[in-house]
């Protein structure tokens, strides 16, 4: 009944902006950043703690749309494991998936739910709301 | 043929004026619910523009030419259809400006500092759009005018004994307060606002920016001292606004902005400022936006206030009849008197994923915090989706929105 619905609000999106896996402050953690678009109040407070030079684990608080909070969720779980330096090159991979609709990095299947956002100009921003939060969030822990 | 000098209100025929409306979004039919931010423009407004740029285009106010002198016709005649429209004394009490906003910030910048002296207040309210809040701010950090916020209900009206208790001091040298919300669609008892500020000895200025759509606005039975509106809201054209100032009061202020038009004479010593209302509109004026917005105010002047009005009050009970009904659906504000502007909110959905699934279906609203953040803090809320009507809005349409709104909820739940 839904098709016409469902090309960007796919259930992946549905579900994790309803019910987000990792939507929650960790207990402990060694960077953090908020970030926030004006345009709609929209709200996302990132949580990081880092194993050596990776980051182990990430979670959120947010408040917005099924967009911002599901693209955190998926976030989550596409950093953890990783370096910095990897982040960056998945951060920038999800910005030209949302752009263009092509998510060129084979390795990231998980987030491929993102790319269709791409249909909804209006709402580039509120995929790569989380992402912006990290950037901020891994800058300013010591690691680099 | 087009709606104009028909008798009764067919809105099949206003929408056969407005081209867009046959056009397709995403293979459906669009349902335009998104007028207050931005309303579509009649044929009439179209090819009045059009044809200044085809046949009769020159600058204005100084060329001794006869292109000159015909465009220059062609451009003060927004001037005498504005008088009309607001029942304005005569065309010197209309100033030309580029928006609202411009307008707005005439007023605070010009009457503001020139007029107002520091210590004095400024009144708005709760539910100003941000153009009528941060001119005043900006005056106030400039300035030294203290800036006073009038509270509204729960019910989204103006609290009349809040406002009425920032004005007893005799401080407030000016009230400056919506004429509708472009957030709940409530008008506010405009002439009773008046009355209190002049009781107080305080100017009053109206942001008629929603109002001057939906209903006749008549600036000496209110006896208001300024009055703005822009044109793109009333199937006008981008880029031009009005302000209605009380001849008095444009004597007695200063220019804001100096250049070309506005002056009588220039040497570099001195220059003397043209008599008002030019002496406010300094630099080659929005010529071809003025052609266009007379034809504008032609055509909702023929079609008639009273017919649009009743339209709209039908569109309204209709829309609210309709989302009321469905569980999980809050419409914000219970105003008593309010107009084709509905804001709501889906449980469970942000209003962002309402507006894009809306628009899957070809409904354009408008969702956010419509440019009245502190009026939202106000609700208790981040943000909402906004659907606001016109002249060309069918029942059919709301129909739809409802329809759509119904399938969303499923879709959350």
């Amino acid at each position: 009944m839904f098709d016409d619905l469902r090309d960007l609000y796919q259930d992946a999106i549905m579900q994790r902006g309803r019910a987000p896996r990792h939507g929650t402050r960790l207990a402990a953690y060694d960077a953090e950043a908020r970030g926030d678009n004006p345009m709609c109040g929209d709200r996302v407070h990132v949580f990081v703690r880092h194993e050596g030079d990776v980051v182990a684990e990430l979670g959120f608080e947010a408040r917005g749309c099924a967009i911002s909070i599901a693209s955190a969720d998926l976030m989550a779980e596409a950093v953890a494991g990783q370096s910095h330096a990897r982040i960056a090159e998945i951060a920038e991979a999800v910005e030209r998936a949302v752009r263009t609709g092509v998510l060129d990095d084979p390795a990231l299947e998980g987030l491929r739910p993102l790319a269709a956002v791409h249909a909804a100009k209006s709402r580039l921003k509120c995929a790569t709301l989380p992402w912006g939060a990290l950037k901020s969030a891994l800058e300013g822990s010591v690691r680099s | 043929m087009n709606a104009i000098g028909k008798p009764g209100f067919d809105v099949a025929r206003i929408r056969a004026d407005f081209p867009i409306l046959a056009e397709k979004v995403r293979g459906r039919d669009l349902v335009f619910l998104d007028s207050a931010a931005s309303a579509q423009k009649p044929r009439v407004v179209i090819d009045a523009m059009v044809h200044a740029m085809e046949h009769q285009y020159a600058n204005v106010h100084r060329g001794l030419h006869w292109m000159s002198e015909r465009t220059t016709e062609a451009y003060e005649a927004v001037r005498d259809a504005t008088a009309e429209l607001l029942n304005a004394p005569d065309r010197s009490h209309i100033i030309i400006t580029y928006s609202s906003t411009a307008a707005i910030n005439l007023v605070a910048q010009s009457y503001g500092r020139g007029i107002l002296k520091p210590g004095q207040a400024v009144v708005i309210s709760e539910m100003e759009h941000h153009a009528n809040l941060v001119p005043w701010q900006m005056l106030r950090d400039a300035h030294g005018i203290e800036l006073r916020i009038a509270p509204i209900t729960d019910a989204g009206e103006l609290d009349m004994a809040g406002f009425e208790a920032l004005l007893v001091d005799g401080k407030v040298g000016l009230v400056s307060i919506t004429h509708m919300s472009n957030v709940l669609g409530t008008y506010t008892p405009a002439e009773r606002i008046v009355q209190l500020a002049h009781q107080y000895g305080a100017k009053a200025m109206l942001d008629g920016s929603q109002s001057v759509v939906h209903r006749r606005i008549d600036v000496q039975a209110l006896d208001v001292d300024f009055f703005a509106f822009t044109g793109h809201k009333l199937y006008g054209p981008t880029g031009i606004g009005i302000l209605y100032a009380k001849r008095e009061l444009q004597d007695a202020m200063p220019p804001l902005f100096g250049g070309g038009d506005m002056i009588r004479s220039v040497s570099f010593e001195r220059s003397t400022w043209n008599d008002a209302p030019y002496k406010f509109e300094a630099g080659t004026p929005a010529i071809l936006e003025g052609i266009g917005l007379k034809a504008a105010i032609d055509y909702v002047q023929a079609v008639g206030f009273d017919a649009i009005a009743a339209h709209e009050r039908a569109l309204t009970e209709h829309a609210l009849s309709k989302l009321s009904a469905i569980e999980g659906v809050r419409v914000i504000g219970r105003a008593q008197d309010r107009g084709g502007v509905l804001s709501f909110t889906v449980e469970g959905a942000h209003a962002h994923d309402v507006a894009t699934l809306l628009d899957r279906q070809g409904i354009a609203v408008r969702a956010g915090h419509h440019c009245a953040e502190p009026l939202m803090r106000r609700l208790g809320l981040d943000s909402t989706s906004r659907a606001s009507f016109g002249i060309y809005t069918t029942m059919a349409e709301v129909d739809a929105l409802a329809d759509a709104l119904v399938r969303i909820k499923g879709f959350f739940s």
